[in-house]
This record gives C-alpha cells, structure tokens and sequence, in this order.
C-alpha cells in the first residue's frame, strides 16, 4: 500500500551490482549488514527490511516458492515456502517475513519440510498432470520443486477438478485452468506492474480461476510477462505454444531492438528457427519485462515475405542475381551519380534498425568514401540530432531517484512501453513526482501527478511555465503552483523524457520546447526516440553535421581525416532536405538502409514525390515496401538475432545482441555490406569480423572510447557513453555465463555472447544428484562483479581517467519566441502519435502481431464531434492543405477540444496523406458525409 | 435455585420485543445516555479504565481483548477506522442478527462511544447481506441517530465528529475475517491478507483499523453504564462478563441465551435450553460455531469459560454457538456437512484451504455414503496436518486467515471421539460399492 519515498543516491565508488542488490518494495530498508541473522545455523549478514526468503537466497538457501515474485509485493498466498523461525509461534511464510536481528531460521526442520511436502501435494491433488504435452514440461517450476521438495506420490483418489482447456483471454494468451495453481503472479502483474487489470480471479475455493471479463480481453501490451512468469502451464502463448521442447532450445542473451529500450532477454531456437524471446532482468534497463510487441516480434525473421538473395532491376523487374552482381551494380550506380553530380547527389536514408556496427560502416561509407553528408537515420519523424545528442543526459535509473519526471509529449505506453513500466514505477512506488506535457491524455495520464496540456504548436509556452515551476520562479495558475509543490524539497535532476509527442507538427516545437526546459539547470535529458536502434544511428554518424562519436563535423574533422578516406566538406541535408531535393531531381543515387520513407515520412506525399524521382535506388533491406519496392538493387540484409552487433538504447547505453541462428538464404549484416561497397570504390574497411568494427569505434568514436569489443563483451548490463562518466555503472562479469532459462524467476543477466550457448536448464531447484535433497543456488549478481586483480578493470580505469577527445557535441540551447500559429476557429489541429502495434513491416510480417493493429479512427472531444454534427462511428471526411481522407470518427474526451487525434502509420490512407512536412502544424476541416 | 439469564445487552428486546429497535423506545429505556457522558470523558479513560478495566473480550469467535485490541492503534496516525463485524456468517450462529434487527441504537450508540475513544471519525458497519430486515433496521437507527445529534458534526456539541455508514455484504463467509472484511470494504473481493501488518496498524485504506463484533460493541454502553471495574465482577476468570449464546439442533428450546460467563454448559443446554428434544441422549455437541472442535456429553459440565474450553477441552467458545445433536445423528455425515460449507465458503486464496478443503469434502462425502476406504480418516489426518501442524488445540495453522484450520475441527473430532464408529462404517459390508468409486487418475 504504501510506497517508500526515500530514494537515496548510489554513493560513489558503488558499482551498480551492489546497488541496489534487490528490488524494495514497501518495507523500510536500512543500510546493508544492519541486521545479523542465524539462517539453518549459518550466520548471515542482512538489511534491514530485506524479506527472509531473499536473504536466504543470497545465502545460498533456496526456499521454494510460487507465488513470490521479486519483482512484485509479496502476497502469500502459495504457502510453499513455509519455515521454522525460533519464537514465532507455528510456520512464517518468508516471502512476507522481515528479517530482525538475532532472528533463528530453520528452513530445514520436520515442521518446516512437512509443510512444503504437504503444500506440494496439495498444490498437485487437482493439478492435471498433463506434463508430457505441456508447454512447461521440462522447465516448469512446479516439477522441478516437486521434485526437490515434494511427496514422491499422490494420495488423491477423488476426481479432479474440470475445467475447458485451453481457453484464449486474449490473442496471444491462453489459460488452461486445470493447471493453474492460483497463485496469482499473472494477475498481481497486470494489476501492479502493467496497469493493466484486466484479469482477476473469479469464483471461489477449489473452483477458483483467473477470468476476465467478457467485454474487456486481457489486451495489455505486457501479457506475454504473465506467460513467462506463470510457474506451472497455465499461461501459454500463441506464437511458442506447442513449438518446442525446453529441453530442445538453446539460448543466447541479447537485447531486443523492437524499440528504443532495449530491454535484455534470451533468445531461444529450435532447429536454426526462433521461438521464443524471454525478458532478462537487467536492473537499470527493464527489470525483467518485455512488450508484447517485443517477445514475439521475432516473427517477423521467419517471414515468407522477407528477400533472401540479392536482386536487380533488368527490364523494370527485380530479379535475384548473385552478390557480386548485385554490389557491383550497386557501386557503377554510386560511381555514376557522383561523377555527374558529385558527393553532394548522393545521399542515405535510415540505418536506425541495424547495429551500431551497421551504422558506423554506412557513416564511414557514405561520409568516408563517398564523401556526402547527406544521411538521416531519423524520417523527420524525431528530434534533430542538434538536440537529441546535445544535451545532458539521463539515464533509466536516474528516475528512480529523480526530483520529478516531466515526460514531453510522447505516449511512452505505446513507444517505449518498458519504459512507461520504468516511468509508472518511479511514480506509482517510488513517490517521484511525474509531471506529464502533452496535447492529449494519453498511457501515463492516469498516474501523472500533474498533467499539462497544450494544443500543438504551444508547446514551448507550457514548457517555459514549467520550468520557472520547477525553479521557483513565478507560477502563473493553479495547475504550476502545483507542480511547485510537487518539487519542494525534493533534491537530485528532474529528469526530462522528451520525445515528439505529434507528428503532424513540426520538430522545431519539440526544438523549442528542449531549450525552455534545458534552461533547468538540472534538468537530464532521456531522449525518447523510438526507432530500434535510432540512438546508435545517431551516435555513429547517420545524421548530417556529425561524424561517429556525437562529434560535429568540424569537430571531428581533423581525426577522421587521418581514420577515414575523406570527410565530407560541409553539413548536408536532413531527411526532409534530402526527399525536397530528391524531389527536384537533385539526388542521383539514393541508398534506402532498412527504411520506408512512405511510410517512416509524416509526409507521405513527399515521401512518394521524391522518391519517383530519384534515378539511381539501392535498397538495403529484408522486405519488398512502398519504398523499396522503387529498388534498382536491392541487397538482402540479416536481421536482429541473425547478426552479432552491438546496439544503444535511448541511455545512449550500448549492449549487445547476439546472434542465434543464420538466415535462409544469403542476406549479410548491413555492415558487411558496406564494406563490400567500400571496396568496390576502392577503399579497404579492412574489417572481417564485428569484434573488428567494434575495436575501430573504440579507436576513432570519440564517445565510443575505451567501449571495444573486449569490454562490451563482458558489461554485464552494457556501457553508458561515454565511459568516463559512467565508470561507477559498469559490471563486468566473466565472459561467459551459461544462461537458464528458469524464465519464471527473475533471469539474471549475463553477457551476450555469441558462443553462451546453453541448453535450456531447468529452473535450479533440482540439484545435480537428483535425490530430491533441497538445492543450493548460487546467488545471482555478486558472483559476477569484478574481481579486485581483473585486468580488465586497469584498462577501464585508464580510459575513464582521460577525457574525451575532441570534446563531445553540447547544444548550445536557445530559447527563441517562434510565432505560435495562429488558429481558425472551425479547424481542428491534427495531433498524431504512434501505436505499439502500427502498420510497420515488423508487425504487418509478424504473423501473432498483424491481427492486433486497431483500425484508424479520428478522434475528437465530444463537443467538436457534436459541433461536426455526427454521430460515433460515422464517416467523415478530413481535409487539411495537403490533401483529403475519409475516416471514422469517434469522441473521446480525453482528446483537447479544438484538437483531433488520429495515429499514425496504420497501413492505411491517413496520416501520412495529410501531413505537409514544411508546415509547422497541419490543421484540419472535418465535415460530415450525410 | 434455577438457573437464568443474566440480561444485559438482550435486555431491552426481550423486555420490549414490539418496538425494541425503535429511537423512542430506546431512549425511553436509558438509550444515549452512556454516550452523553462518555463524551465528557477522555477518550483514553473509556478505553483504559473502562473497557480495558472490565476484561471485555472481542464476541465474534477469537476472544482477544478488546482494550488491548483498541491499544494496539499506533500513537499519531490518522485518519483512523472503527469496522463492525456484523458478517455474522458462522454457521449456527445467530446473536448478531438478533441485536441487529431487534437493537440496532445499542449497537450505534456502541459505535459512537468506541470511535470517540479511539479517535476514529468514520466507522462502517459491516452487516451480511441476507440480514434484509436488520440493515432495515439498522439504516433506520444510524438515520435517526444522525436526525437527533447522535452522529454526525459535533456530536452532542462535545466537538467530536462521527460519520457512520452502513455497508451490506455480498454473502462471503470469510468477509467475517477481519481482513476479508477489509478488503470487501475496499471494494476488492473479500480474501484476507497476510499479517503483519495487522489491520490496527494498516487496515482499512492502509489506515490504522479496529475491528470489532456488533456484540462486543454493543456491550460497550453498558460497560460504561456500570464501570468497568463493576463490569468485570460478572464472569469468571478472565471471561468476565455475560455473552449471548445460540443454542440449536435438538434441544427443546433453541434460541439464544445471554447468560454469565462461568455457567456449565450442563445449566445452559439442559436447564435454559430445555435439554435434548424427545427425551433422546445427546451424543455430541459443538460449543463454538461450525468451526470449533466438537465436545461430548461427558463435557457438559465444563464452565463456560473461554480459557477453560480452550486450555482444557482442547476446542474453543468461538462465536457462542452450541449445537446439539442427539442420538440418532451420525457425525459422519454431520462432518462432511461442515465441510461441504467450509469448501463451499473457501476463498481460495491460499493453498490449504482451497485444496485441503475441498480433499475433505470429497472423502467426507465417501465415508458419510458408505463408501468410505479404512485408510480414509488416517488420510484426512494426515493431509490436514499440513493445514493444521501438529493437530494439536490451540490449532497452529499454515494458512493466512482462521479459517484454515477450522476445515480440520470436525475431522479432528471424529479422530477424537468417533474413531471406531467411523473406521467400522468405513469397513462393514461396503465393499461393494466401494468399487465403484470414481478413482481419477492421480
């Protein structure tokens, strides 16, 4: 119920692994060592308010639990991990008993093993038993304790209960009830960490079962959680149910690029085909969760659409051709537009889905080699790279411990839905004030302490009262005289989540809106781009005016004159610069990296217009799009969990994926392809292997210093840039760490590596010797820091010891009075967001995913709809300057009046259709059909 | 000398029963009058040298102290809550139906006074659902109270506000644990929660909360009425005072008896209650509700006395109900009836009660029907330990809430007292129609 305000700041000098060691709930904690406990006769040291069943943990003392999850407030209802405390009157359970100095524990004694034997065997009386075709069998925490822990038969003569088996609670989820032991993670999950309530139990006694409602599916972006941390069966989902065998998979840690969070999890194959994604609990990325979008978008790998083999057009058709074909067709392309035109009619799209790696090749092909600057991983769908690169930075822990939380604009539920976990978190448990600045209500709106609005365009206004809010300047009204208080008193950075909240509007309000509010001076920026790996994008170069390692072009000049061939001579165009030009017919050669720009672009039309005209198309990619479908050459790319790499997340923390199968056919990693490009124009990458691009980037990036592959393989929960700042972060592990794949307990990270293969192990309980005897597991975290005499931590001293050099890119923030545009009073002005699930490529060929896409609806506050005069669910047609679409409309008064929401990129005629990327807001006419 | 009822909190209703819940009546017999002056006391005088002083003990079945019980309030928090426990839902049981209907001011006027005292500006009464007529009743007492001063702002100009409001139940049994209450008040489903925190520390809306029974509430005016100290004369040991008794099953005349603590159940069941109906034997009788161990003729003449039944008969006053059964009963089928409510009535939130009482249901239900295995009541035995460790009164229990053990009490009798009769129907000429037991795979 009540949450612990107190956050105290890691003191210097201790390494994340130590802090915090465990996950607080509610109790009040002490200082660690506060409290010494006997524990099976062991002495052991505690903190004060650390829960018995954890420290024994940590101590080498499994107790076997169900219902216990560490992530979650402990609730008792299992009854399995029962023990003996001397002077306690009858058993504790020790999920819910606090340690206290001097305190006896017996978790071993006849009174303490009946009781789990008992507990066992009543779990078991009216469990199915159906393990040989379920899902779980092999890895499921029920037989692993029964095992260890349990009755060696069942005295049960009566019959079972009955229930219909398996029954969808959503489209992803299926529960079978037979199985289910009650133990209610899945619903204190949707109720606690998602927000999302939406199962419960229903009934009572022995015929109690998780149900839901029957209007209201469990349609939560987080079900799959529910699924992995379901300790028996009776939770499968879709995509894996029936797939494999946990005895037949084999894992490899890496970090999931569906959006900018990178959450950590495991990644498990059968056969060279991927079947499962597990979250992995990483403590300052995303403690173990995943999205729904994420833990199953690895469909998409495995789709019947993707291109396999290289192609080039002959006679107006794509046709396969082999690679040298296809690269030297690629690069008498290139090698033409520039002898024409010169660097400047060559220009690149995208490059936000690869590795860093990937970026960096491409950067170093197109800014090194060719020697144009005209290269924008972001669509003129982010936040320039002046802004997103330029400010000081936050990282993910840093909102745990936050003054306040000011989320701008963005809808982090549907971007960055780990992220909103993160953020609901800090405010919901931790008591940080979250302050939220948007057009409309949105994800966060409901645990938002306060909740700014303004109409597109007048951001900038709202932010500039906010921050003399949160200074203690004057506060014009009631809603920043609450905010004030929200503040007072509370010390440390307020950290800014600033994203593009619209679409529809142009980037110079989000500009504008980051220099009012970077005049805080503690404000720290997380920059909530969405776009996999759009952070390493930018990091590396894929932007104009920047070289690799978030240097300016005239900063870094002068080293990458002596790392690369050449260096581009001045800034080139952005994305919007460069479709306008192409447009023209000013870009000869155009190289589309893993991006649709038809779709990507919030301007659709220009999109189109310019792409139409450009001569020369060469598509980097795994799928036939709107935009590449244009392709002169069209170069098959390997997709996440087919290339090793590393990635940066929104922290700009860099983390590995790792690579699990190999593709069909013979797609290469982007970064390959680049270097084969290179060649063909006569420059030698010289780079064979990733641990080669990684060690260049350590060498030439100026953030990336120190960051080679030898360290990334061994950060356990990756580097945040540059290193010198973020020394303390660091925990280096060993270089391999077998993972498990006891995926109903919290996973503990490791080190993605490609060769951590490890079959799949069962959830740790059963010890080796298989007699049943209670297990020891090894404690998680600590066996990993890094021993005192690593010579690894030498290197790691030194580099964080120099400073960067050239001095890293700082936006000079400033704040300029823009126009706010002015409003017709019978237009309604386009506020346009993305959904998780949208009309991308990633969702369209994910077979579990294309079903979930909702269908595009206006939405207006009620009384515009009324002002329109139709009715919910009516047809309307919405014109704005650019052009004209016939929609659905529906009220919603969580939408501004004046304003209309419709989201963006549904695979459908939309957004995209009325959007004009040179207008700073798009304004709309909506007029009824009838 | 013949024994009687000692009337104190029933003595309005039996001696008006035409119009005993009604405001004129009860302020024409002295009603208010304790809440007049308990206003001009400080509250903690009401709780230490009164209600502590005369030994109350809480009515609702697990006898803690009810002074002790308001004491446990942490010093400085508030907003704090007073709940009543009318759930009244333990089988047998049907004291607090009767105060409700028939004197609903005496439990206000209870309310009131215990909320003064522990500086709670909000109680809510907690009525089961079925009792249609006494939430009537008691709605209509708590309006009147509030049209005459009694509740509401400045109570009687003392300056100490009171909001009551009266909150009906869904018709769970185990929203009468104290817990349960809780959450069911909250709005959630009615399960209990783990303790600590117990709910005077977090309770109601995480807020410090008594819990208290209508019976015990009810008392409170009269604890005032005669002073504590006076109060506690009453009784016997540490089970002072009087407490109303539901006596039912085949006696002669069942109702409900307000006798002083200290009286043998031999006085009670035979002398108030009339004694067995027909002249039959008795041949057991449960002293405490559904949940409390059964007890034998041979007990009759143990006093009522809580610490006595517990420390020396090894089962529990509990809620004040006694149920008799004659001669021609077979416990079998007395207990697979209990367990059939308490399997029913689980709310299957943790593991041994949900399964264990469904378990004891089932072989209940076989041995009741003839079709019971010999190994049968050893099995139960043994699989209830694990509800109930040890099987030893006072019941350890693994579960979160009471009720948990109280799933094992009547197999623990049988166990006690009905052993050979149960292994015997268990073994004679059954054999037959023990093959056709269902048997599931296990």
């Amino acid at each position: 119920m009540t949450a612990t305000n107190e956050s105290t700041p890691r003191p210097p000098g201790v390494p994340m692994s130590q802090w915090p060691s465990t996950y607080e709930y509610v109790l009040p904690t002490g200082p660690p060592g506060a409290v010494t406990l006997t524990i099976d006769g062991r002495e052991v040291q505690a903190k004060t308010g650390d829960l018995l069943i954890k420290v024994a943990q940590d101590h080498g003392r499994y107790i076997p639990r169900f219902c216990y999850h560490e992530r979650m407030k402990p609730v008792g209802m299992c009854r399995m991990c029962l023990v003996e405390v001397e002077g306690m009157r009858g058993l504790q359970i020790s999920c819910a008993t606090v340690v206290a100095d001097g305190m006896v524990v017996h978790t071993q004694s006849d009174a303490a093993l009946q009781a789990q034997d008992g507990v066992l065997e009543l779990l078991l009386i009216n469990h199915p038993l159906d393990c040989p075709v379920c899902d779980r069998g092999g890895e499921c925490p029920l037989q692993d304790t029964t095992l260890a822990f349990g009755p060696g038969e069942s005295r049960f003569v009566e019959e079972k209960r009955h229930w219909e088996k398996p029954i969808p609670i959503s489209d992803l989820v299926l529960l079978d009830r037979e199985r289910c032991i009650q133990c209610g993670r899945c619903t204190r999950f949707a109720d606690e960490i998602a927000g999302d309530a939406l199962i419960s139990f229903g009934g009572r006694g022995y015929t109690t079962e998780v149900i839901t409602s029957p209007e209201d599916p469990f349609s939560s972006y987080f079900s799959g959680n529910t699924v992995q941390i379901c300790p028996v069966g009776a939770l499968t989902a879709t995509p894996y149910r029936f797939r494999a065998r946990p005895w037949d998979l084999s894992a490899v840690e890496t970090s999931c690029t569906t959006c900018a969070v990178h959450c950590r999890g495991a990644l498990e194959s059968s056969s060279n085909r991927l079947v499962r994604l597990l979250g992995v609990d990483s403590e300052p990325v995303n403690h173990g969760w995943l999205c729904d979008k994420g833990r199953f978008g690895y469909e998409v790998v495995h789709s019947g659409e993707r291109v396999r083999h290289p192609m080039v057009r002959r006679d107006g058709e794509l046709v396969e051709c082999s690679w040298p074909e296809a690269l030297d067709a690629a690069a008498a392309g290139l090698r033409d537009a520039i002898d024409a035109g010169g660097p400047e009619s060559v220009a690149l799209l995208g490059g936000a889905r690869g590795t860093n790696e990937d970026a960096y090749a491409w950067a170093r092909f197109v800014k090194g080699v060719l020697g144009s600057d005209n290269v924008d991983a972001q669509l003129g769908d982010g936040i320039p790279a002046e802004v997103a690169l330029g400010l000081a930075e936050a990282t993910i822990p840093d909102l745990d411990a936050a003054a306040a939380i000011v989320v701008v604009g963005i809808d982090l539920k549907e971007e960055l839905p780990v992220l909103f976990l993160r953020v609901k978190r800090a405010a919901e448990e931790l008591g940080v004030p979250l302050i939220e600045l948007a057009s409309r209500d949105h994800g966060l709106s409901r645990y938002a302490h306060s909740s700014i609005r303004a109409v597109p365009g007048e951001q900038a206004g709202a932010a500039r009262r906010l921050v003399a809010a949160l200074s203690g300047g004057t506060v014009e009204d009631a809603e920043m005289a609450h905010v004030a208080e929200l503040v007072e008193g509370r010390d440390g950075h307020v950290v800014v989540v600033l994203g593009r909240g619209d679409l529809a509007e142009s980037p110079a309000a989000t500009v504008q809106a980051a220099a009012e509010l970077a005049q805080l001076s503690r404000a720290r920026f997380l920059m909530a781009l969405r776009r996999g790996n759009v952070r390493g994008a930018l990091d590396l170069g894929l932007t104009p005016g920047f070289l690799p390692g978030r240097v300016s072009l005239e900063a870094g000049r002068a080293g990458f004159e002596q790392a690369w061939e050449t260096v581009p001579k001045a800034r080139g165009l952005d994305a919007i610069g460069i479709l306008d030009a192409a447009k023209r017919g000013q870009v000869r050669a155009l190289m589309l990296l893993g991006t649709d720009p038809c779709d990507d672009c919030p301007d659709h039309g220009l999109a189109r217009d310019a792409l139409g005209a450009v001569g020369f198309t060469i598509a980097i990619d795994a799928f036939i799009t709107d935009s590449t479908k244009r392709a002169d050459v069209f170069l098959p790319a390997a997709m996440w969990g087919e290339k090793l790499g590393s990635v940066s997340n929104v922290e700009g923390r860099v983390q590995r994926v790792g690579r699990k199968i190999s593709p069909d056919g013979t797609p290469m990693p982007d970064w390959r392809i680049a270097a084969e490009l290179a060649l063909r124009l006569g420059a030698d990458f010289d780079l064979e292997l990733i641990d080669e691009v990684q060690d260049e980037i350590a060498r030439v990036a100026p953030a990336f210093a120190g960051v080679d592959a030898a360290l990334l393989r061994r950060a356990r929960d990756g580097v945040v840039l540059p290193l010198a700042s973020h020394r303390d972060e660091l925990v280096l592990g060993p270089v391999r760490i077998p993972l498990t794949s006891a995926s109903w307990a919290p996973i503990q990270p490791g080190a993605a590596d490609e060769e951590t293969h490890a079959p799949a192990q069962a959830t740790g309980v059963v010890d080796s010797t298989g007699t049943g005897a209670a297990a020891v597991i090894e404690p998680g975290l600590s066996q990993t820091a890094l021993p005192p005499d690593d010579p690894e931590l030498e290197r790691v001293q030194e580099v964080a010891a120099s400073p960067v050099q050239p001095e890293l890119y700082r936006w000079a923030a400033k704040v300029t009075d823009a126009a706010v545009p002015g409003r017709d009073a019978y237009a309604l002005r386009l506020v346009t967001g993305r959904t998780l699930y949208d009309g991308g490529i990633a969702v369209a060929a994910s077979e579990s995913l294309a079903q979930l896409v909702p269908e595009p609806i206006l939405l207006v506050h009620p009384h515009d709809r009324d002002r329109i005069g139709v009715a919910d669910g009516e047809s309307v047609r919405v014109t704005s300057s650019r052009g004209s679409v016939t929609l659905a409309v529906r009220a919603d008064a969580a939408i501004m009046a004046g304003t209309a929401y419709l989201p963006f990129n549904l695979g459908h005629d939309g957004v995209g259709d009325l959007v004009d990327s040179a207008a700073a807001v798009t304004d709309l006419r909506v007029e009824s059909l009838s | 000398m013949a024994v009687t009822e000692t009337r104190i909190v029933t003595k309005r209703l039996r001696e008006h029963p035409e119009d005993s819940w009604t405001i004129d009546r009860y302020l024409a017999t002295g009603g208010y009058e304790q809440l007049r002056r308990a206003l001009t006391l400080p509250p903690a005088h009401i709780q230490d040298e009164q209600v502590k002083a005369s030994g109350l003990r809480g009515r609702g079945g697990a006898g803690f102290g009810t002074g002790q019980k308001w004491s446990f309030l942490p010093k400085g928090i508030y907003p704090r809550y007073l709940a009543v426990n009318g759930d009244e839902g333990e089988p047998s049981t049907f004291k607090d139906h009767m105060l409700i209907e028939r004197d609903p001011h005496q439990i206000v006027e209870g309310v009131v006074i215990s909320a003064f005292a522990i500086e709670a500006h909000h109680a809510f009464i907690y009525v089961r659902g079925e009792f249609a007529l006494g939430i009537e009743r008691l709605e209509q007492a708590v309006a009147d109270a509030y049209a005459k001063g009694f509740i509401g702002k400045n109570i009687l100009g003392s300056g100490f506000d009171l909001e009551v409001i009266v909150h009906r139940g869904a018709g769970a049994y185990i929203a009468g644990d104290e817990t349960g209450l809780l959450s069911s008040l909250e709005g959630e489903r009615a399960m209990p929660r783990i303790k600590p925190p117990f709910p005077a520390v977090q309770g109601l809306y995480a807020q410090p909360t008594v819990v208290n029974n209508v019976e015990t509430l009810s008392t409170v005016p009269h604890i005032l009425r005669m002073g504590g100290e006076e109060y506690a004369k009453l009784g016997v040991g540490r089970s002072t005072g009087t407490r109303i008794f539901s006596v039912s099953g085949h006696v002669e005349r069942p109702g409900n008896y307000e006798v002083e603590l200290g009286m043998t159940f031999r006085q009670l069941i035979d002398e108030l209650a009339g004694g067995v109906r027909g002249g039959k034997k008795m041949k057991f009788f449960i002293p405490g509700g559904a949940s409390a161990p059964w007890l034998m003729p041979e007990h009759l003449d143990a006093p009522l006395d809580m610490d006595y039944v517990g420390s020396e008969l090894k089962t529990m006053l509990g809620s004040g109900a006694i149920m008799v059964f004659d001669e021609d009963v077979n416990p079998a089928l007395v207990a697979w009836r209990l367990l059939k409510f308490f399997a029913h009535e689980s709310c299957g939130k943790c593991t041994p009660c949900r399964e264990g009482s469904m378990w004891l249901e089932r072989v209940l239900f076989r041995i009741a029907h003839g079709l019971g295995r010999p190994q049968d009541l050893d099995l139960m035995l043994s699989f209830g330990s694990t509800i109930v460790p040890g099987l030893n009164a006072p019941f350890a229990q693994t579960t979160i809430c009471a009720m948990g053990p109280s799933t094992m009490s009547a197999v623990v009798s049988l166990d006690r007292f009905f052993r050979e009769e149960i292994l015997e129907m268990c073994t004679a000429g059954a054999s037959e129609a023990r093959r056709s037991i269902p048997v599931a795979s296990a």
